[in-house]
C-alpha cells in the first residue's frame, strides 16, 4: 500500500502576520510544516512501520520554498516527495485536480490531509480530493486504525464524535488528538538530505483558480485595554464588575 | 435559483439555516430562494421552511435519516443542476464543511469558505473570511458562474417567518450507496448552555491551577453569569474539561457579547476562536500575556483570589 500525505507550509504561529498592497507578505516569515499535516505524516509512518504500508510519499504544492516543509516530512520518516512547482495560488477546488492526478499516477490507497490549517483557515482539500476520485471520506479524525482493508476510527462532528469504518481507498483527514508526531533527529535530518525530492511544473491547464483573494486586511477591533492592579483583590474584583455593569453595559 | 440547504433536527430547523436565509435575501440575485430539507420524517421542518423561503424541496427519505457527506453532496448536487442554481448556501459547521467541497467538485463550481458576509456585483460573487487564525479579513471572488459558500454560523442574523406558506415540492433523489458506516455515536451534552449560543462565555486554562479549582472559580462565575464555559487546549489536553468545551483553532469558534479569560496566556491558536467577541476580559498574573492586548478589561492577579471577588461582587 501506498499512502500520499499532503504538506503545507504556513507562518509559524508566533510569526507577526503583515500586509502589502493587499496581500498577506509571508517574505519574511518563519515558515513551517502546518500542525495539522504532522499528524498526517506522522500517522502514515505507523502504518508503514506496523507493516500495514509500504511507502509513504510527501506532496507539496507551491512555490520553490515547499522543498524546505518536504524535507521536514521527509527527516520524520516520509520515503519520497514529490514538489509541484508553481507560483499560482490555487484554491482546495482547483488544487485538488492537481492532487487526485497525483494519486491516480502514483496509484495511491490512501491519502493524508490536514484539517482546519493555519493559514487560510480552510477544511476542503481532502473532500474535494475524494470526490474527484470518487473516494469515500473521514474527516476531523482522531483516532485511526488500519485492518486489512478497512480503516476504523473516531472523528468529531458538530454533536460530538463519532466511530466509523470506511473502505479503502480513502482520503481522511486529521484533527487534534490522532497522535504525538515525532520530531525530526539528527541522524534523520541526515539522511533526508539524500532522499529524493522530484519536482514536477503546474500542468498549464490546472494553473486556473476558481476563487480569487483579491484583498487582504488586518482589521484589528479597538479594546479599551483598562488593566487594573489586582493586589486588592476585592477591590480589582468590585471595579470590575462595576466596569462591566456600567460602562460596558455587558452584564446587569 | 439561491438553494440553501436546509439543517433540521427533531422536525426545528436550525439557527444557520435562518441565517442563511437573510443571507441570500440580502443577495438580490435572480431566481426564488428555495429551502432543500433532506432527511427521515421531515414533514414538520419541511412546513417551517415553507414559511421562510419562496419554495421548499423536501426530500423525505429513511435513506437520509442520518447525514453522510456523499448522500448530502450528491443530493445537493443534483439539485443544484436541475433548479439551475447559481449560489449555493451550505452551513459553515463540520458537516456543511465537509460535504460541500464534494458539491463545489460536481459542479466545477468555486467554493468560498466559511464567509461573513457576501455580495453580489452584478457580475461576481464576493466573499468575506477570516484567514490566518482569524487575524486576516480576506475578500475573495468566485470565478466561476456557480459557487458553493459555507456560510459561518452567526454571520447573519437569522431571518422572521412570513405569514404566507411557500409551495412544497417532493423530490426524486439518486443517492449512492452509503461507504463510511458510523459505528458508535458519543454527543457531548454539558447541561449548560452551548458555546455557540452563548452571549457570555468564562473561559479556563492552566492559571486556573487544577479541575478542582475550575468547578470553584470558572464554573461558579458562569453560573452566576448564565454563561456558558469554554477551556483551552493544554486543560483539554491534560483532561481537566471535555473537549467539547475548547475555544481556538482546534476547538469552537464562539463570538458573544462578554468572554471572560481566566489563567489563559492567549496563544494565537486561542484567539483565533474568540477574538472577535464584543467585550473580553482577562484575569491573568502576568501582566506581560498575549491575551492582554486583545482584552477591554483585565486585571493582573492571582484567579484564586479576583474571581472570588468578583463573584462576590455580583
Ligand atoms: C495546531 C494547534 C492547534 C491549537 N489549537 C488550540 C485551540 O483550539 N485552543 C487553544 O486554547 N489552544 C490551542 N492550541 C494550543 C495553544 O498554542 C496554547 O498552548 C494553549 O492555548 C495554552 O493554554 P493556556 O493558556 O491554558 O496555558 P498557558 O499558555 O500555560 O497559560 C497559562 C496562563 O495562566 C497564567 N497564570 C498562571 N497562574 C495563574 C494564576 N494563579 N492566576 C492567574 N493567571 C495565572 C499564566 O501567566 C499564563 O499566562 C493549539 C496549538 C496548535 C499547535
Ligand atoms: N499547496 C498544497 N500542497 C499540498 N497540500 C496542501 C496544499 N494546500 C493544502 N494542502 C493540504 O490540504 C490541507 C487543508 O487545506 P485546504 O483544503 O486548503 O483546507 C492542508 O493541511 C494540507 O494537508
Amino acid at each position: 500500500m501506498r499512502i500520499l500525505t499532503l504538506v503545507r507550509q504556513v507562518p509559524d504561529a508566533e510569526e507577526t502576520i503583515r500586509i502589502r498592497e493587499g496581500k498577506v507578505d509571508l517574505a519574511s516569515s518563519k515558515l513551517v510544516v502546518d500542525t495539522m499535516d504532522e499528524y498526517g505524516i506522522e500517522q502514515a509512518l505507523r502504518f508503514r512501520e506496523q507493516g500495514l504500508a509500504e511507502e509513504v510519499v510527501a506532496v507539496g504544492v507551491g512555490p520553490t520554498r515547499m522543498q524546505d516543509a518536504l524535507r521536514t516530512a521527509l527527516a520524520m520518516g516520509a520515503d519520497r516527495a514529490i514538489h509541484v512547482q508553481t507560483e499560482v495560488m490555487l484554491d482546495p477546488i482547483a488544487l485538488s485536480k492537481v492532487i487526485a492526478d497525483l494519486a491516480r499516477a502514483e496509484a495511491a490507497d490512501l491519502i493524508f490531509s490536514g484539517g482546519q490549517q493555519a493559514d487560510w483557515d480552510s477544511h476542503a482539500l481532502g473532500a474535494a480530493v475524494a470526490e474527484r476520485l470518487n473516494w469515500p471520506q473521514a474527516t476531523w479524525t482522531n483516532a485511526l486504525e488500519l485492518n486489512g482493508s478497512t480503516l476504523k476510527g473516531r472523528h468529531d462532528t458538530d454533536e460530538g464524535s463519532e466511530t466509523f469504518e470506511l473502505p479503502l481507498p480513502a482520503v481522511v483527514t486529521t484533527q487534534q488528538g490522532l497522535n504525538e508526531p515525532r520530531y525530526p533527529t539528527v541522524p534523520n535530518i541526515m539522511r533526508a538530505k539524500k532522499k529524493e525530492i522530484r519536482a514536477v511544473p503546474l500542468e498549464p491547464s490546472s494553473a486556473t483558480p476558481l476563487a480569487l483573494v483579491t484583498g487582504s486586511e488586518i482589521q484589528v477591533k479597538a479594546r479599551r485595554n483598562k488593566i487594573l492592579d489586582g493586589k486588592d483583590a476585592a477591590a480589582a474584583g468590585r471595579q470590575l464588575v462595576e466596569l462591566l455593569r456600567n460602562e460596558a453595559r455587558v452584564i446587569q | 435559483m439561491i438553494l440553501i440547504v436546509a439543517e433540521q433536527a427533531g422536525g426545528q430547523l436550525s439557527k444557520s439555516t435562518l441565517e442563511m436565509v437573510t443571507g441570500a435575501r440580502e443577495l438580490h440575485r435572480d431566481g426564488p430562494v428555495t429551502l432543500l430539507v433532506l432527511g427521515a420524517n421531515i414533514a414538520a421542518a419541511a412546513a417551517q421552511a415553507a414559511t421562510f423561503a419562496d419554495q421548499v424541496l423536501v426530500a423525505d427519505r429513511p435513506e437520509l435519516a442520518q447525514y453522510d457527506a456523499e448522500l448530502w453532496a450528491a443530493a445537493t448536487a443534483q439539485i443544484a443542476r436541475e433548479g439551475e442554481a447559481h449560489t449555493i448556501l451550505i452551513a459553515g459547521d463540520r458537516a456543511g464543511r465537509e460535504f460541500s467541497p464534494r458539491v463545489a467538485v460536481k459542479l466545477e463550481a468555486a467554493l468560498l469558505e466559511d464567509v461573513i458576509g457576501l455580495r453580489w456585483t452584478g457580475s461576481a460573487l464576493v466573499a468575506q473570511r477570516y484567514s490566518f487564525l482569524a487575524r486576516v479579513t480576506e475578500t475573495v471572488e468566485a470565478k466561476s458562474a456557480t459557487a458553493v459558500v459555507t456560510v459561518k454560523p452567526g454571520a447573519f442574523s437569522a431571518a422572521q417567518p412570513a405569514a404566507a406558506a411557500a409551495e412544497q415540492f417532493d423530490v426524486e433523489l439518486e443517492l449512492p450507496a452509503r461507504r463510511l458506516q458510523v459505528t458508535g455515536k458519543a454527543v457531548e451534552k454539558t447541561g449548560r448552555i452551548a458555546l455557540a449560543d452563548a452571549s457570555i462565555v468564562v473561559a479556563g486554562g492552566r492559571g486556573v491551577g487544577s479541575p478542582e479549582a475550575f468547578t470553584a472559580q470558572v464554573e461558579a462565575l458562569a453560573d452566576k453569569l448564565g454563561a456558558a464555559v469554554g477551556a483551552t487546549r493544554a486543560i483539554v489536553d491534560a483532561g481537566w474539561r471535555p473537549y467539547a468545551e475548547q475555544v481556538g483553532q482546534t476547538g469552537k469558534t464562539v463570538q458573544p457579547k462578554l468572554y471572560v479569560a481566566v489563567g489563559i496566556s492567549g496563544a494565537v491558536q486561542h484567539l483565533s476562536g474568540m477574538n472577535k467577541s464584543g467585550c473580553i476580559v482577562a484575569i491573568n498574573k502576568d501582566a506581560d500575556a498575549p491575551i492582554f492586548k486583545v482584552a477591554d478589561y483585565g486585571v493582573v492577579g492571582d484567579a484564586a483570589q479576583i474571581v472570588p471577588a468578583m463573584i462576590a461582587a455580583l
